[in-house]
Parts: C-alpha cells; sequence; structure tokens
C-alpha cells in the first residue's frame, strides 16, 4: 500500500515540477468528467453548469460516455497516472472508496458539516460517500433498481394483477405467455443480467441474505441452498424470454415493453425516461411496481461526484461545485429530468409523477427497515473485480445449460479468485 | 496496365463476363449492405426506427438527423453538435501524419540505401512495435506525458500517434525503398550529392505512390483512433471519435440512432473522400513496392 | 554485411566529419529512442507488473507468479484463448482469400474497377463505434437479416449465429473480414499488376486454361504478399478490440472474448492490473512467437537476394 501511495505521489510530483506551466488554468476553472451526454442528461448537467457560471467560475466539460462509466474511469486512470486529475468525476459506488484509498481525493467535511449533509443524506448512501469517515463526495441522485416496467394494457387483457411474490409472479408470466405474449423484455448484457440477479437475490432470500451475499460476498451465503434457488429462478425465467435477447441493449428491450411486444421488463428507473419519451403515462399506460417478494426493501445506485486533490487556488471553485450539486433545487431540476430521485431525502415530491413519488416513499421505508442496500450489479455492492466475476458466472449460467449446483460453485469459487 | 488474354469474342467468353460482372456486384451488395442500413436509418425518424424493419427504406426520408447531428446533438454538457470537433481531429491528424510519414521516409531510406551493421536487427526490433496492444501503454504513455508536461495537450496526442505509428511507415518505406535502384543514388553520390541532397533530388521525387499509402494508412488510423483521443486530450480539444462515440454510447437514457448513424457518416466523410480520391494511387502505391516485404 | 553504398570518406575528418559518417545513424536515432523506451521499455514494465501486486494503480509490490497463476485458474482467459485461435484462423484464412479472389476479378479489365474497388475498401474508413452497431441489428434474428426473409415470406429462414454462445464468434470473424478484406484485395491487386503480361502469353500459348494459369504459376508469385497480408491481419487480430466491444461486448456469456477485450477488462474495469498485465505479457509472447520466426527468414530471404 504504502510503496503504491508512494509511487503515485512521485507521478504526480515529477509531474507536477514540469507541468507547473500548463496547470495555472485551474483557479476558477472547475473540470467535470462525466458522462451523461444524452440530451435529457446534458439538460440536467446544464442547470449545474449555468449555476456555476452565474456565481463566476468557469465549466470545462470532460464527456466520456460508454460502457456505464468505463471509458471515463479508464481516461481518468490516464489523467491521475499523468498527475493532472480533473477536479471532479461522476462515480459509482465503490470506485469512491478505491480512489479514497489511493490519498487521491479532497476532504468535504467541512462543507458537509456546514450545509448539514448527514441530517438529509440516507445513511446507507453516506457510507459511499465517506468511505474512510470523510465525506469525498457529493450524490446527486438514487436510482433504484428492484422496478419492473409493466405494459399496462397486457396486464388488463390477460386479467393479470400486479404479483407480489414469487408465485404470484410466474402465474402472470404464465398468463401472458398463453395469450402469446413475449412476457419478459429480456436485455442479453451482464449488466442487465446482473440487475435481475440482484432483485432475485433479495426477493428469494431477504434483505439480510443480500447483504451476506452480493454486499459482503460471504462464501458460506453464496454456496448456500438459497443461492441454488436463485439461480433455479433465474433459470425459469428464461422460460419467458423470446431467443434474441443476447446483446439486447436495455432501451430496445424497453421499446417492446412500450410496443406491446412484451409485458415487462426489469430495470432501474432510468427506464421510466423511455415511456415518457414515448408519450406514455405512468398508471395509465404503463406500471411501475417493485420486483415481487422486494417490496419494502431498495437496492440502489447513486451517481455521485468525487472530488478530487486539488491545489488551495482551485479549492474555492471546487467547494462551490459540491455545494451546489447538494442544492435542494438542483437535486430537484435533476431527478425530475433524469427519472431518479434526490439524494437528499428532503426534497419535497409534489412536482415528481407516480413512479417517482412511489420511489421516494419506498425510500423512506427502506430506511426505516433497514433495507436500502447498494446494487452489486451497479457497482455499490462488491468491489469491481469480485462484480465483473459475479458478472462473468451470471451470464454465462443464462446463455448456456449450466446447472444450478454448478452455478452456485462457480460464483463463489470466481469470487474467491477474484478478491 | 494490365494483362490480358485476347480470345475472340465468342458465347463462352460473353457467359464468363456476365458470371464475372455478377459475382463483383453481389460482393459489392454485401460490403454496401452496413453504408445502407445507415444511410437509411439516419433518414427516418425515431418512431419509425422503433416501430419499423431496420432493412427497409424510409417511409418520409428526411435530414432532420443531419441537421441535429452537426448542430445540435448533445456532445458533453453542450449541446451544439459534431461540427466543431472536426477541426480538433485536423489539428491533431494532420501533423501527426506528416511527422510519421516523415520520420518513415528517413528510416527507410537509412536502412536500406545507407546500411549499417545491424540494420535488419534494428528494422525488426522496430516493426515489432506494430504489435504492442494500445491498452497496455496508455497508463505508462500517461505517465511520460505528465513528466514532460504534454498531458491533455495537442502536441501530446500527436507525439503518442506519432510513436505507434512509426512502426508502420518505417515498414511501408523500408520495403519500397528496398526495391529502389542501387545505382541511380550511387550516381547522385559520384555527382558530389550528400545524405540529405541524394535523399531530396532523387529518392523523394520517385516517391509519390509509397508517400499516399503511408498517408491513407496512417491517416485512416490515427483519425479513427479512440482510445488515445479519449485519455490524451480533454474537453474542447478531444477529436471526432470522442465526440462521436458521446453522441452514441449514452448508457441511460433515450438513444437516438438516426442521429447515431448521420453522426458516423459525417465522422467518416474524410477517411471516405480520402479513399475515392486517393485510392488508385493507394494500389498504384502498393504494386509500387509497398508489399513486397 | 556491408552497406551497399559506399560510405563518403571521413577526409574532412573532426566533429563536421564525424558528424558527417554518422548521420544516417543520428537519423535513425530518434526512431530508435522512441521505439526503446515506448514500446521495450513499456513491455518491460508491463512484464514486471504481471509480477506485482498492482490492483487499481501500478503497485511495484512483489507478488512472485500469483498474477500468472490467477490468469490460468480463470475459466474465462481459457475461453479468450480458444478464440483468438479460431478468430487467428478463419479470419486471416477467410479475409487472405476473399481478397485474392476479388483482386483476381477485379482484374479482368472491369469497367468500373476503380468504383467498384472503393465499395470494397470502404469499411476500412468506418469507426467500429457505429459500424458495430449496425452489424449488431442485422445479425440480430428479431431485427436484421433472418426478420426481413421472414417478412419477405420466406419463414424458413434462420440466421442467429449472434445469439447462439456456440456460433457468436463467428460473427466477429464475419465482420473482421468485412472490414478488412477490401485492404487485402487492394495489395493482391497491386501485385497482379505488377507481373508481366509475357509469362501468361507464353502459358497461354502453351495450350494452359486461364484459372490453371492462375492458379500454377500466378498465385505462387503472390507469396511476398501472402506475407505481408499475413502480418496486417495478424496484427488485426491480435489486437482486435472494438470489433467485439461493439459487436457483442464478449457475449452471450463470455462465449466471445478475447484476448485484449480480457486484458482491457481486468486492468481498467475490475480493478486487476497484475492480472491484466500477465495476460498482455502472454499475448505479447504469443505474437513474439508467431513474428520471430516469421521476421528471421523474410529478412534472409532478402540478404540472399541482394547478394
Amino acid at each position: 500500500m504504502l510503496s503504491r501511495k508512494k509511487t503515485l505521489a512521485l507521478m504526480g510530483a515529477a509531474a507536477f515540477a514540469f507541468a507547473s506551466g500548463t496547470a495555472s488554468a485551474a483557479d476558477n476553472t472547475v473540470e467535470v468528467i462525466h458522462w451523461w451526454t444524452s440530451g435529457g442528461e446534458a439538460a440536467a448537467l446544464n442547470v449545474l453548469k449555468k449555476d456555476l457560471e452565474g456565481q463566476g467560475y468557469a465549466w470545462k466539460d470532460g464527456a466520456v460516455a460508454g460502457g456505464g462509466g468505463d471509458q471515463a474511469r479508464t481516461v481518468l486512470k490516464a489523467r491521475v497516472a499523468a498527475g493532472n486529475p480533473p477536479t471532479t468525476m461522476q462515480m459509482l459506488g465503490l470506485v469512491i472508496g478505491d480512489y479514497a484509498a489511493e490519498d487521491l481525493l479532497g476532504n468535504l467535511n467541512d462543507l458537509a458539516a456546514k450545509e448539514g449533509w448527514e441530517k438529509v443524506v440516507p445513511p446507507a448512501l453516506q457510507s459511499f460517500m465517506k468511505p474512510e469517515g470523510d465525506w469525498v463526495a457529493a450524490p446527486v441522485n438514487i436510482h433504484s433498481t428492484n422496478w419492473v416496467w409493466a405494459n399496462k394494457k397486457i396486464f388488463d387483457d390477460v386479467g393479470a394483477e400486479i404479483p407480489t411474490n414469487w408465485d404470484e409472479f410466474v402465474a402472470v408470466l404464465d398468463k401472458i405467455k398463453a395469450a402469446g405474449i413475449t412476457p419478459i423484455a429480456w436485455g442479453g448484457q451482464a449488466w442487465q443480467e446482473a440487475t435481475v440477479v440482484d432483485a432475485l437475490v433479495n426477493s428469494t432470500g431477504g434483505a439480510d441474505f443480500y447483504k451476506k451475499t452480493l454486499n459482503e460476498a460471504d462464501q458460506d451465503a453464496l454456496r448456500s441452498d438459497t443461492m441454488k434457488t436463485v439461480f433455479d429462478r433465474l433459470r425459469k425465467l428464461k422460460d419467458y424470454v423470446d431467443p434474441n435477447y443476447p446483446g439486447r441493449d436495455w432501451n430496445l428491450a424497453t421499446a417492446m415493453v412500450i410496443n406491446g411486444e412484451a409485458g415487462m421488463q426489469m430495470m432501474g428507473d432510468w427506464a421510466k425516461g423511455e415511456f415518457l419519451n414515448a408519450g406514455k403515462v405512468p398508471n395509465e399506460d404503463f406500471l411501475c411496481f417493485r420486483f415481487p417478494g422486494t417490496q419494502g426493501s431498495v437496492t440502489f445506485n447513486t451517481d455521485a461526484f468525487a472530488m478530487f486533490k486539488v491545489g488551495d487556488d482551485s479549492k474555492e471553485a471546487q467547494m462551490a461545485l459540491a455545494k451546489a450539486i447538494m442544492d435542494p433545487g438542483f437535486q430537484e431540476a435533476f431527478n425530475l429530468v433524469k427519472g431518479s430521485i434526490p439524494a437528499r431525502m428532503d426534497v419535497p415530491g409534489d412536482k415528481f409523477d407516480a413512479c417517482g413519488q412511489k420511489a421516494m416513499a419506498d425510500l423512506k421505508e427502506a430506511v426505516g427497515n433497514d433495507a436500502l442496500m447498494g446494487s452489486m450489479a451497479h457497482g455499490h455492492g462488491v468491489p469491481e473485480g469480485v462484480k465483473g466475476a459475479m458478472y462473468d458466472v451470471i451470464t454465462n449460467f443464462f446463455s448456456s445449460d449450466m446447472s444450478s449446483e454448478e452455478a452456485v460453485k462457480n460464483l463463489a469459487d470466481a469470487v474467491a479468485l477474484a478478491r | 496496365m494490365s494483362f490480358h488474354v485476347s480470345r475472340p469474342a465468342s458465347g463462352t467468353q460473353t457467359l464468363w463476363r456476365v458470371l464475372l460482372y455478377s459475382i463483383l456486384i453481389f460482393f459489392a451488395l454485401i460490403y454496401l449492405a452496413p453504408l445502407y442500413v445507415m444511410v437509411i436509418t439516419s433518414l427516418k425518424s425515431l418512431d419509425e426506427i422503433r416501430a419499423g424493419n431496420l432493412m427497409l427504406p424510409p417511409l418520409d426520408p428526411n435530414f432532420d438527423a443531419w441537421a441535429k447531428s452537426w448542430s445540435a446533438a448533445c456532445v458533453g454538457v453542450e449541446c451544439s453538435g459534431i461540427s466543431r470537433y472536426f477541426f480538433n481531429s485536423f489539428k491533431m491528424a494532420i501533423p501527426a501524419v506528416a511527422i510519421s510519414t516523415f520520420m518513415g521516409a528517413f528510416n527507410g531510406y537509412v536502412l536500406t540505401k545507407w546500411r549499417f551493421k545491424g540494420a535488419d536487427i534494428v528494422f525488426a526490433l522496430i516493426l515489432f512495435g506494430c504489435f504492442i496492444p494500445f491498452q497496455i501503454v496508455l497508463v505508462p504513455m500517461a505517465t511520460i506525458l505528465g513528466w514532460l508536461g504534454l498531458a491533455q495537450t495537442t502536441p501530446g496526442l500527436i507525439l503518442v500517434h506519432v510513436t505507434y505509428g512509426l512502426c508502420f511507415t518505417t515498414l511501408f518505406f523500408r520495403n519500397y525503398y528496398q526495391a529502389f535502384p542501387d545505382e541511380l543514388i550511387r550516381a547522385a553520390k559520384l555527382d558530389g550529392a550528400g545524405f540529405f541532397q541524394t535523399f531530396w533530388r532523387v529518392l523523394l521525387p520517385n516517391s509519390l505512390p509509397i508517400v499516399v499509402v503511408t498517408v491513407i494508412w496512417q491517416f485512416t488510423n490515427i483519425w479513427n483512433d479512440f482510445l488515445f483521443g479519449a485519455s490524451f486530450a480533454s474537453g474542447n480539444a478531444a477529436p471526432m471519435t470522442v465526440a462521436l462515440n458521446n453522441v452514441v454510447n449514452t448508457s441511460t437514457s433515450v438513444k437516438e440512432y438516426n442521429v447515431d448513424m448521420a453522426s458516423a457518416i459525417y465522422a467518416a466523410l474524410p477517411t471516405l473522400i480520402v479513399y475515392v480520391l486517393a485510392g488508385r494511387y493507394f494500389v498504384r502505391g502498393l504494386m509500387a513496392g509497398a508489399v513486397k516485404g | 554485411m556491408s552497406s551497399i553504398i559506399d560510405r563518403p570518406a571521413a577526409t574532412r575528418g573532426g566533429v563536421l566529419g564525424w558528424l558527417q559518417v554518422q548521420l544516417p545513424k543520428i537519423v535513425l536515432a530518434p526512431t530508435c529512442v522512441i521505439t526503446i523506451v515506448f514500446v521495450y521499455g513499456f513491455i518491460l514494465w508491463t512484464t514486471y507488473l504481471s509480477f506485482s501486486r498492482s490492483r487499481m494503480f501500478p503497485n511495484l509490490g512483489w507478488a512472485g507468479t500469483k498474477p500468472h497463476e490467477n490468469l490460468w485458474a480463470n475459466p474465462v482467459w481459457y475461453k479468450a484463448l480458444e478464440n483468438l485461435a479460431i478468430l487467428g484462423t478463419l479470419y486471416i484464412g477467410i479475409a487472405t482469400v476473399l481478397g485474392l479472389f476479388l483482386a483476381t476479378l477485379l482484374d479482368q479489365r472491369i469497367r468500373q474497377e476503380g468504383f467498384i474497388r472503393t465499395i470494397y475498401l470502404y469499411p476500412m474508413a468506418l469507426s467500429f463505434i457505429v459500424t458495430g452497431t449496425v452489424w449488431k441489428w442485422m445479425l440480430n434474428p428479431g431485427l436484421g437479416i433472418e426478420k426481413l426473409m421472414h417478412d419477405f415470406g420466406w419463414t424458413g429462414f434462420q440466421f442467429d449465429w449472434i445469439v447462439n454462445s456456440d456460433m457468436a464468434i463467428y460473427t466477429v470473424v464475419m465482420a473482421g473480414v468485412w472490414q478488412s478484406s477490401g485492404f487485402v484485395m487492394a495489395m493482391f491487386l497491386a501485385g497482379l499488376r505488377a507481373v508481366d503480361d509475357e509469362i501468361i502469353k507464353a502459358a497461354s500459348i502453351d495450350g494452359a486454361s486461364l484459372p490453371r494459369i492462375y492458379v500454377r504459376i500466378i498465385f505462387p508469385m503472390m507469396r511476398p504478399i501472402f506475407l505481408s497480408s499475413f502480418v496486417v491481419l495478424g496484427h488485426l487480430a491480435i489486437k482486435s478490440f472494438d470489433l467485439v466491444i461493439a459487436l457483442t461486448g464478449g457475449g452471450p456469456g463470455f462465449a466471445t472474448e478475447l484476448p485484449a477485450t480480457f486484458m482491457y477488462k481486468q486492468t481498467f474495469t475490475r480493478n486487476n492490473i497484475a492480472v491484466g498485465s500477465a495476460s498482455a505479457v502472454m499475448m505479447l509472447v504469443t505474437v513474439a512467437a508467431i513474428m520471430v520466426p516469421y521476421l528471421y527468414s523474410e529478412l534472409r530471404a532478402q540478404k540472399g537476394v541482394q547478394r
């Protein structure tokens, strides 16, 4: 650890010595690396940019889209290696902790205390923002991932009610299948399949089992019979999927639900944007409900901006940015566009649609139940290396005829290897 | 230019020509299929793409997506289209292509006409550089650029492209000059021409074909590079491919496939134009010796 | 091994004269320095990292052969190697044969040759960031070619390779061949143009048929081009990354994972630089195993010609 820190420090110091001429651009400029480049996201982020520019700061945009931030993280590594990190970067979950452990992030404690962040940010989320005890990042939103998005007309046509447990769920799927419609719009990409596994583990084993397996990666829990049931159920879901699922983008799966080609999709709440864009109305054209058996708990992922260590001259601008991100007005404006809900629990929900309001209520309930849990599929459950190993097994299980016993063993082995 | 066995026109001959053209056109259609899908998709509305068959022509062709891509697509927080990123790419690609071609030409010249002990080994060592996967050089390269004070600058990016283009340019020129008659060099030297004079007066005027090949190869590779562009240039200096990627690869929001396709065609235009204009020289240049090694 | 061109006699003496003599080496020096630092330096660095405890950032702590053991304990790595073997063989083989075939046809005094040639070449100009999406659509049974055929009434048509774990790697081969066979075609076309007309005339007077002339006489003359295209295609195959990421993302499951994508994921998204470096070293060893004998024979052959 020490030698790694030393190496980085040396690299940084040397780079600084050579590059001091170019580094002076900092002072009142904030450089932001992010991967929000679609129309809605860009518009939402523009609110932040305008806010800062109004205060006299300049915004240097470093957008790098792709792979849910994979590309941007690659770029960040190059920037850090060059001793030239940005002011801030969009990060997900445990990655913040990785950078904090390398001693690359700044300290937001004073600002957090002054603004009272501790009181308004859910505790489960705070642990990601202060991985080593100090605030190093400012959260923008909360996405919950244990959602099912369903076509209401199909549900009405086949006479299905919203299912609340696994058996009811299977019954609904059977009804839709009997009507000749693909029950589940499945996106055959590892992260999407892992999103479903998140929900299955939560539904099958409950919140504590979820934490044991997908947050703590506990070997005994991973090898348990409950885990085997999870894989049995995942296998069962394959009966309700069309054959062309591999590689399908999540938004194309959503389009299947919108167009009535498929009954439902299991996806995080960014899927709502697709429905709204197609002119659909919650509870009239489409339904949003929690994955059967996960009511009262929420698996989440949150987009946060991690603040890098910067020179004293640019600290002021960085703090202004952090403050602006946590501003309730911005959190509301941003999340109305993004489909997620504010990271602050004190933002009123009156402007949000039915699904958004439900998400806010569910969040409060989950916090009360101690069942707000980081999503494994979205980097809030286990370290990146372990997550990748889990992805491999899950996606390989779903696309092959591997048995559940084998899957349980492979999963536990792969996790052990990756730790 | 080509060789032909002259035969009297006969029935078999005509049949053979028909078959020949059929095969060529068949393959041309296959090669064109992806471009066809790109073009028709860029002319469709988003609703039509969602609902319709991807392979069928648009019902109501329009250039809205093209206009949006050019001046209104979101590349980052700003939504002012991809047009201005063209300039960034040219600013990086032209010097990088020029420098690497120039150095490659001199390398080829030295390695064939001013041979020294171990020249072949030096050549082999340079050539091996073509095979280094770019992903492994990313982090150490960034560190060195940081030391040099070139991190996140256009000169830094040019240096990277020159570095990893040199093996190819050296290969092309070396193999071309290998076939170049030594007698001409010797004659120039007898006239008293030195190292540089010989190059300028004798070799360079005869190098047009291989220069075209090298420029095409380098321009295509550098123009289409994403990894280095994203890592070593930032913000407003980002090249076209980074802008294209940002338009296309949005992760959790609505995908506008028509705009994506229009952007992709825009982004490919410079290389496509180079291929069309310089295509004939490309083959001629390859023929003149680039492929001999 | 002596210089072909006689060196200028160092008659002027002194520093200037020395410079004059050393000029060629001085001109070559920047390339050598760049190659030593940015190719071999980085290869050594990567090799070291493959024995280190590096996770998210390079860490100089020694870990022995642990990263290599982890690499060879990973089933995905074996799949990646198997896929590289399939891709390497089929992609290089098909692209070469198709390139030669098209070049031969194009060499038959074709009208609009330039136009057709450009069509075969254009895929090289496109970035795979977007063409990958198009291929993904066309190959997807529910969206592309299969659906088109079904819409036309040919309901028995089936083409679902991309969603089939066993067949998906072949779609990567297809897209790869599409992208680079045009370049191979151009190389062979250039080679065919360089063949002396007299050879064919003489052979045809002897009564040999045209196909026979090509197979027996002309194709064997293309030997240097076969080797060149092998190098160009080989380097594309081992580096192929965009192709897989855009087309299949390594799926279904990890059925189309390749060493390059494996290395990228380990190094950059899974914070496992040591294992990523270990796989990079294996890739470089593979390249060296193929390239060294090739270069050796090639450079020896050329030397023989010069004598």
